[in-house]
């Protein structure tokens, strides 16, 4: 249980209903998301897989609330969402720090805005900080950080502002291998502290088994939900165990059948 | 360092040619001032407190028609830049008026306001007004949605997604356009002080041709580039100062 933030730890429900979402491209409508429903449980770690195009990052920007779906809706603990809002918190592939902001001035940026005092901040900050190991890089701006880095301060950005619920699009997608691997055990262990409901799109299918309680693997574009599979694995994760690279080709097979029908 | 060198060595250049000339007298010496005679006329000028009149004239109707542009830019652009419906109405106005050179208006300008101070703060405010704002509309549209959308994820208001995102993002644009305006400002107010002025280091430049005194010419248009550099090296010191993290690497 945390003792610093301003809502704690801890997750909220998300119920996906029924949710289309069709983009008009010279004056045609093609839909990208087709019937959608999806429930992800309270402290529940979500991956949406898919090949790229079939719209996981349209759907998790609809539970952002950035996008209005064109058909369905989306409730957070039984309410209806109409924008983005605090209690949903976002990590973006591309990092997106303020760079005119150091890197304890990001952190603090939500809090802040929430008009929580001053000294309170700096604990916050303080906490957050030292969780993604840049306590020694506060006052660094955004520039002077290397990829790894950055995206460390994106993730301790939206865990400071206390989100129920975490939306993270690929945001380890830039990152090299190892860095990769080492932003994945990271994020294992801070859910292990925080128990956010965290929604993750990827479309790595190690990152997916790695992290998940359930994956859900969607369909090539238009995205409909092809297949949901549980991940019965201990909280801690050996990539090379026998029941993890089970899962793996599993899912891997799925996933290609997907992936061959975007070159037919 | 080498900065102060190409000056020195420009000032030699100067002083070579126009003391050669005075000794060959490849033309009438009169026509070609030397770097002394310049001076000679700036500290003439200078005594008789007249120098300090004409600066100070000169500077207080850039300092107000290009604070009247800066300002009016800054409020409008700001309108235009964050609601649509106001830029697509004030757009193809702008673009009409803005090709137009603006010295084409300047005798407008005396038509509408006479030959008094009026008639120069407007001219200066008209001509910097433009580029001013469409340099600080076009920074204000080309914010990152991404910077916005983070912003409002971590629960930004409108208000705050202004203050805290839109404002500091589109800074240095916004710096540019007014270091652009403030130039301009100093290009023009020659052009202005040249009809029916009476003081003014423009006047001083057309006096200087009236009675016949290069010197005093080429010092007027020494004194308005020294001016300008100065105010250009404030104007570059604070833009660094306010964007240092964009410098860092």
């Amino acid at each position: 249980m945390s003792t610093v933030g301003v809502g704690g730890a801890g997750g909220a429900r998300v119920q996906i209903e029924g949710v289309h979402k069709s983009f008009t491209l010279d004056g045609r409508s093609a839909p990208a998301l087709i019937d959608i429903s999806l429930e992800v449980q309270t402290g529940e770690l979500l991956c949406l897989l898919g090949p790229s195009g079939c719209g996981k990052s349209t759907l998790l920007n609809i539970v952002a609330g950035f996008l209005p779906p064109t058909g369905g809706r989306v409730l957070v603990d039984g309410s209806p969402i109409t924008g983005p809002g605090p209690e949903r918190g976002v990590v973006f592939q591309e990092y997106v720090l303020f760079p005119w902001l150091t890197v304890a001035q990001n952190i603090e940026f939500g809090p802040r805005l929430m008009g929580v005092p001053a000294a309170r901040c700096r604990e916050i900050t303080a906490r957050y900080l030292e969780m993604v190991g840049l306590s020694e890089h506060a006052t660094k701006f955004p520039v002077q950080l290397s990829g790894g880095m950055k995206q460390r301060v994106a993730i301790a950005r939206a865990l400071a502002n206390s989100p129920s619920i975490v939306l993270m699009d690929e945001p380890f997608g830039a990152l090299d291998a190892q860095t990769r691997e080492v932003m994945q055990e990271e994020l294992s262990r801070i859910q292990r502290v925080e128990h956010k409901t965290i929604v993750f799109v990827t479309h790595s299918i190690r990152e997916a088994v790695y992290l998940a309680d359930r994956v859900v693997v969607m369909t090539s574009s238009p995205g409909r939900i092809k297949e949901v599979f549980p991940i019965k694995l201990p909280e801690t994760r050996n990539r090379f165990a026998p029941e993890f690279t089970h899962y793996e080709s599993e899912i891997t097979r799925v996933v290609k059948e997907e992936v061959a029908k975007v070159h037919e | 360092m080498i900065r102060a060198l190409a000056l020195v060595a420009f000032l030699i250049v100067w002083a070579a040619v126009s003391h050669g000339n005075r000794s060959l007298q490849a033309m009438n010496p009169i026509l070609l001032p030397t770097p002394g005679e310049v001076v000679a006329v700036a500290v003439s000028l200078a005594r008789d407190g007249s120098l300090e009149r004409h600066l100070l004239v000169s500077s207080l109707r850039i300092a107000e028609g290009f604070g009247l542009a800066a300002v009016t830019a800054l409020a409008l652009g700001v309108l235009v830049g964050l609601y649509t419906p106001a830029r697509l109405a004030v757009e193809p106005v702008i673009e009409f008026v803005r090709p137009i050179p603006p010295l084409a208006f300047l005798p407008m300008f005396l038509v509408w306001f006479g030959l008094g101070e009026t008639s120069k703060v407007a001219f200066i405010t008209y001509t910097t007004f433009f580029p001013m704002f469409v340099g600080i509309t076009a920074s204000l549209l080309r914010v990152d949605i991404m910077l916005l959308r983070a912003a409002a994820s971590l629960g930004a208001t409108r208000l705050q997604l202004l203050r805290r995102v839109v404002v500091p993002a589109a800074l240095p644009g916004i710096v540019v356009a007014l270091r652009l305006g403030f130039g301009l400002a100093i290009f023009v107010i020659v052009g202005a002080e040249f009809m029916g002025a009476d003081a003014g280091l423009g006047h001083l430049i057309m006096e200087g041709r009236v009675f016949f005194n290069p010197a005093q010419i080429v010092m007027g248009a020494l004194l308005l580039g020294i001016f300008g550099s100065l105010v250009n090296g404030l104007l570059l010191a604070a833009e660094r100062r306010a964007l240092r993290w964009r410098a860092l690497r």
